[in-house]
């Protein structure tokens, strides 16, 4: 059987990880493997980890306000990479307008805080059904 | 070996050393898809040249920051490097997190570097079943030290020894049972001791403990005494930089003694009957027991026994009985 593999990261600069880290657990509970790569990551070292643990995608935790150049960020290196078919998605206090910019870019869904963790294992596990 | 255009492509790529193709085979061999096993055939004559390098101790001993450690002592001997580091699936949900790639995050872009987390997925023994081909694997793609870190759960960790060439064990001062879990087997698997985190109290006592048990051996394999190195505090960089160089130039004394004493073709003829052992099991056991479970043969044969109709070792005797005969039916049809 396949078994789903998520990056969770945690980039910008803030070094508060609370909500990547109860993300990466409920995912565990749901019976993923989480890779987890602590904090302070920059774009370059996600996407070089993410095809280094040929993961199915990365969850993105973003709360400083950089998503809007972080995500697309990482959407493009992945293409460069050839790993366009690993999926982002991703977390945090992030605007509306923003989400459907980013959504255009590429990038997968936004759970927004307050989202239950089951929503992230459903919307994994529909996004990649084994 | 083959002449499919799409397999000679991967075994092109991965002995050109793509990270792409290489963790999604070892992804595929960690799912045991059947194809994953045929590259693993082709990638097989390639593999030989990696100092395999394990390291055992228990969670917390500072393994992962070890391991950090000494890529950035390879890497700047100008070796190329691969990690395996294996975390425990939790039993209960079948899902893991994988967090030893937290202290390695300064060779996250390095292109010399490869590291790659695995869950233990059931097995015992603290590596998972995929580490031997992850490490052919690695070996392959033309990485010249490949670090394989275990779980370090437990006492029962020998399985790093039938995987590598040099084994570390870890130990920390101040934990009553380091010593325990060394009389329990770790003593006979360690090429090199460290005693990590050495500026806490009962370092000194932990080596004492150390030199008297090795003082009891009467003869080591091709005359190496584990040395006993002192890994001092992470936090004082330069110190602990230095006390890393020296383990590093201890794993390269260790390699080289287990070239001219002969020892190496020991090690490598134990990993080979391990895989034998592996590769048997696939083979023979896995087909059977799948059929039996699917069959539902495997319920009426639990029932037998539990009503002491029979007992396991008369089942397992004519069913051996039974898949021989078929064998050598198959064989004459053939
Ligand atoms: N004081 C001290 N802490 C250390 C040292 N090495 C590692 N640690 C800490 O010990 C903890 C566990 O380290 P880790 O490398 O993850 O251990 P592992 O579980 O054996 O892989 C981390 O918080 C490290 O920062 C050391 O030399 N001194
Ligand atoms: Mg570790």
């Amino acid at each position: 059987m396949r078994k789903l593999r998520i990056l969770i990261a945690k980039v910008g600069l803030d070094g508060h990880d609370r909500g990547a880290k109860s993300v990466a657990v409920g995912l565990r509970d749901a019976g993923m493997e989480v890779i987890y790569t602590g904090i302070r990551q920059t774009a370059e070292a996600v996407v070089s980890i993410a095809v280094q643990e040929d993961v199915d995608a990365i969850g993105i935790s973003s709360l400083a306000g950089a998503h809007m150049t972080m995500f697309p960020k990482v959407v493009r290196l992945l293409q460069e990479k050839g790993a366009k078919d690993i999926q982002v998605f991703g977390g945090g206090i992030i605007p509306k307008n923003d989400i459907t910019e980013l959504n255009k870019m590429g990038v997968g869904k936004i759970f927004l805080p307050g989202t239950k963790i089951s929503d992230v294992v459903a919307y994994l596990k529909e996004a990649f059904p084994n | 070996m083959t002449d499919n255009p799409d397999e000679l492509e991967r075994l092109r790529k991965i002995q050109g050393g793509d990270v792409r193709t290489a963790s999604r085979l070892i992804r595929n061999l960690e799912d045991n898809l059947p194809e994953a096993k045929t590259a693993i055939r082709q990638i097989f004559p390639h593999t030989g040249r990696a100092h395999v390098v394990g390291f055992t101790g228990a969670p917390g001993a500072g393994k992962s920051t070890l391991v950090d450690a000494m890529i950035s002592v390879f890497r700047k001997q100008s070796k190329t490097v691969g990690v395996l580091a294996v975390d425990p699936t939790s039993p209960f949900t079948g899902g893991a997190i994988l967090g030893d790639r937290v202290r390695m995050q300064a060779h996250a872009e390095d292109p010399g570097v490869f590291v790659r987390s695995l869950a233990t997925r059931g097995a015992l023994g603290g590596l998972s079943r995929a580490v031997g081909d992850a490490v052919h694997v690695m070996d392959a793609m033309g990485k010249e030290i490949i670090m394989v870190e275990t779980v370090g759960a437990g006492q029962q960790e020998v399985d790093i020894i039938n995987h590598s060439h040099t084994v570390i064990v870890v130990l920390i001062p101040g934990m009553g049972d380091e010593i325990q879990a060394i009389k329990a087997g770790m003593m006979e698997i360690a090429d090199i001791f460290v005693i990590n985190k050495a500026d806490r109290d009962g370092a000194g006592q932990l080596e004492n403990e150390l030199i008297s048990m090795l003082n009891m051996v009467s003869e080591f394999p091709g005359g190496w005494r584990p040395p006993i190195m002192t890994i001092g505090n992470l936090f004082d960089a330069a110190a602990f930089r230095e006390d890393v160089e020296k383990l590093a130039d201890a794993v390269g004394d260790h390699y080289r003694c287990l070239v001219e004493t002969g020892l190496l073709a020991d090690r490598l003829r134990r990993k080979t009957v391990m895989e034998i052992h592996d590769a048997l099991h696939d083979a023979i056991l896995s087909p059977i027991l799948t059929e039996l479970t699917q069959s539902g043969e495997m319920d009426r044969i639990t029932k037998r026994i539990l009503q002491k109709e029979s007992d396991p070792y008369t089942i397992a005797d004519e069913i051996a009985g039974k898949y021989a005969r078929d064998g050598k039916r198959n064989r004459m049809i053939n």
